[in-house]
């Protein structure tokens, strides 16, 4: 699974199929925390209002 | 609503909404409860004591657990195809049913997850799929996409989960759940993206297996044809699927919650994709007809002395797929109420038999000459393994509802 | 120190020397009598249950088919068919079907001795390698292996005892491999000697029908063998590519080794 196993054979399908997962991770982990940074921007610094969504 | 007639439970309703009585939503619960213990006692049976519970043998490894599996998954894809047409396509109309999509699918894809990890021989050891992937099999894939979208999936379940009456008054909780309505297009891109490549290795898991003639396909580049028919044959089912769930919730609830016109695009949709999808079956059944009589399997072969004659192609392409591609295509016959909902049961009992076919059948198709057929059908511990996700997704769905503002056309259908 | 190189040289060559190990099996020889299958069950602590006659769920890494050629007497005529694992080769673009498939890596070919193993530590029991395996060979463990009371005694040290819900297979007896190998070494000798290596079905059959060795090494009586003319293998039409070789002078015998084996094969009957 990481390049530093044992197992890891440096072939191009590994990099494509392990880079993609990690492509996808990094950007859900990266989307959350941009929605929660916002919502905690928001708190506590009220002046923008967002009711209508 | 007069409060002193409103449930105990009515501050939790979105606001505008009719929910029945605590009690009578509670007894309801109750007596899924039942059938749901029956398939937990069933579940710890298969841990416990070991799949030989079960009434999988060595001749068939893959079961029913299995083709449940793949059936799910295409009955789910109607979460990521409307995310799609949503947020990607941009078709204003079917925010009105995305929500209800997505619980669908957040259930189906947890039903998978759960129907694998009884399935799986060492459940605790099924984390060595990711640390010892092999890249070259379509079930790494699989396992990997499926664990990836059904993370998008609870990103999309969690801003109605944060839109609760209640839980929305807390600031921060109203404006992540506004914050995740701003990324939806971005979330509902990777899900495609990754929808896109579970769906196909799905297709993939019996394509590759070039030691089942009946299972096995050519195809492009790694992937076998099925691998593409899968996609196609989950897009046209999904949103059938999506309408037939929201139909018999509309029933439950005895009232409209979504406008005709929405359930009309995506059936509308759901007949075309169908269409394609059947012009290419039997493109690609003729195909196969073709390559696996150079391997010395004559079609004949598959389909005489066991069970799966001919009737199971006839079925699966004519009766389950041809008649409700014509229903969903004629607009007078899918403006029928009666004719939708045959033709979405026809589409989704078709796609499952589809996956049935190329899981189950493929191994029951005996491949050396002197090799016999077995038969095999489900046993109860199977079955209710299988079902106890039908409770939960019945539970959970219910759960959704009742206390989540799922169906933005409620309140305008229903004025209290 | 020139000397030392030259001789890590060396041992690095023969590290990279491949050999494929594989079986003739004489059919016309195989009288059926399945001391293969008790050898191997033995050899490899395979366990058994008390009733052990649901073929669908036991543990046989040798199976004997019985086949006949569905003729009415006088011309009736039966074959056994001695089966272990086939350790496909696979050929053009399709590998071993197992092997491929396996999502946890917990099966392999082996490039050195084109044995296909099984990790069965690392197994967790998802069964695709059964599906794809067209001729049976893999079995799921459905049960906890377990033994007569002192029998466990008994079991081959060698070989490990396998868990409930991992898949497993013939090994070619690879532990026998590596004790040869073990032993050469220890003799300073850097090849084995085609008696030195032979699985335990081969040595058990009191018939002479398995014979087994390197495919590639003229030296190995194997390597004659399949050159029969009457030599075939399983499925080969598939692309499987399986060491396991079958000799058998019936026509009606080679034929029921193809897939389906068309019209002539509708005689062939399971018995």
């Amino acid at each position: 699974m990481f390049p530093f196993a044992f197992e890891w054979v440096p072939e191009a399908t590994r990099y494509v199929f392990m880079g993609s997962l990690y492509a996808v991770l990094i950007s859900l982990i990266i989307i959350m925390h941009y929605c929660v940074i916002r919502a905690f921007l928001d708190l506590i610094c009220p002046k923008k209002n967002h009711n209508n969504h | 609503m007069d409060s002193a007639s409103a449930p105990f439970d009515s501050a939790l309703f979105p606001e505008g909404v009719k929910r029945c009585k605590l009690k009578w939503f509670l007894f309801w619960i109750a007596v899924l409860h039942g059938p749901l213990m029956v398939g937990i006692v069933a579940t710890l049976m298969c841990w416990g004591l070991a799949l030989n519970v079960t009434y999988l043998n060595n001749n068939y490894p893959f079961g029913l657990w299995i083709a449940a599996d793949l059936g799910v998954i295409a009955l789910g894809a109607g979460a990521f195809f409307t995310g799609f047409l949503r947020y990607v396509v941009n078709i204003e109309e079917l925010k009105n049913i995305v929500n209800y999509a997505v619980v669908i699918g957040v259930m189906c894809y947890a039903s998978a997850q759960g129907i694998l990890g009884i399935d799986i021989g060492q459940p605790l050891r099924g984390w060595f799929i990711f640390w010892h992937a092999n890249v070259h099999s379509m079930l790494t894939e699989v396992a990997f996409c499926i664990t990836c979208y059904f993370m998008v999936l609870c990103i999309e379940y969690l801003p109605l989960i944060l839109e609760n009456r209640q839980i929305n008054k807390f600031r921060f909780f109203h404006g992540m759940a506004h914050h995740l309505h701003g990324a939806m297009p971005t979330i509902a891109a990777i899900g495609v993206f990754l929808s896109f490549f579970h769906q196909g290795s799905l297709g993939g898991v019996p394509g590759v297996l070039y030691g089942r003639p009946f299972a096995y396909r050519e195809g492009f580049l790694v992937w076998p044809w099925t691998f593409f028919l899968f996609i196609l044959s989950a897009i046209a089912c999904g949103p059938c699927f999506t309408i037939l769930i929201t139909r018999i919730t509309e029933g439950c609830a005895r009232k409209r919650l979504v406008k005709r016109n929405v359930i009309e695009i995506l059936a509308k949709i759901s007949g075309r994709l169908l269409a394609v999808y059947l012009v290419l079956k039997i493109v690609d059944t003729l195909y196969w007809i073709v390559i696996a009589g150079r391997v010395g399997a004559p079609l004949s072969s598959f389909y005489v002395n066991q069970p799966y004659g001919y009737w199971v192609l006839i079925t699966e392409i004519g009766i389950l797929g041809v008649i409700p591609a014509i229903i969903l295509l004629n607009t007078k016959a899918r403006q029928n109420d009666s004719l939708l909902i045959i033709a979405c049961i026809l589409n989704c009992t078709g796609i499952f038999m589809n996956r049935w076919i190329m899981t189950v059948q493929s191994l029951a198709v005996p491949v050396m000459s002197f090799d016999k057929f077995v038969s095999y059908h489900p046993n109860w511990v199977e079955y209710a393994t299988t079902f106890v996700f039908v409770w939960v997704s019945a539970i959970v769905i219910m759960l959704s509802y009742r206390y989540l503002p799922i169906f933005p056309q409620e309140k305008e259908l229903n004025p209290l | 120190m020139k000397e030392a190189h030259h001789e890590a040289h060396e041992h690095h060559g023969a590290h990279k020397k491949t050999y494929k190990y594989g079986m003739v099996v004489d059919l016309d020889k195989c009288t059926g009598c399945g001391a293969c299958m008790v050898a191997c069950m033995a050899e490899n602590n395979l366990p058994f249950r008390k009733d052990n006659s649901d073929r669908m769920r036991s543990q046989l890494w040798m199976r004997v088919y019985k086949i006949s050629n569905g003729r009415p007497f006088p011309d009736t005529d039966i074959c056994y068919i001695p089966r272990p694992c086939q350790h496909c080769e696979g050929s053009g673009h399709h590998h071993t079907p197992c092997v491929s498939v396996c999502p946890a890596t917990a099966t392999d070919y082996s490039h050195e001795t084109g044995i296909v193993s099984q990790v069965y530590t690392r197994c967790f029991g998802c069964r695709y390698c059964m599906a794809a395996c067209p001729y049976h060979v893999r079995v799921f463990n459905w049960w906890d292996p377990t033994w007569p009371k002192g029998m466990k005694k008994y079991l081959n040290p060698d070989v490990s005892v396998r868990m409930r819900g991992v898949v497993e297979k013939c090994s070619f007896c690879y532990h026998r491999y590596q004790r040869a190998k073990n032993k050469a070494y220890a003799e300073g000798r850097r090849e084995l000697h085609e008696d030195e290596y032979q699985t335990a079905c081969t040595q058990a059959c009191p018939a002479g029908a398995i014979t087994f060795g390197d495919l590639k090494n003229p030296e190995h009586k194997v390597h004659e063998l399949k050159k029969s003319p009457y030599a075939f293998r399983l499925l080969e039409k598939l692309g499987t590519n399986p060491k396991v070789y079958y000799v058998s002078t019936r026509d009606w015998v080679r034929k029921a080794g193809e897939a389906y084996a068309g019209e002539e094969g509708k005689s062939v009957t399971h018995a």
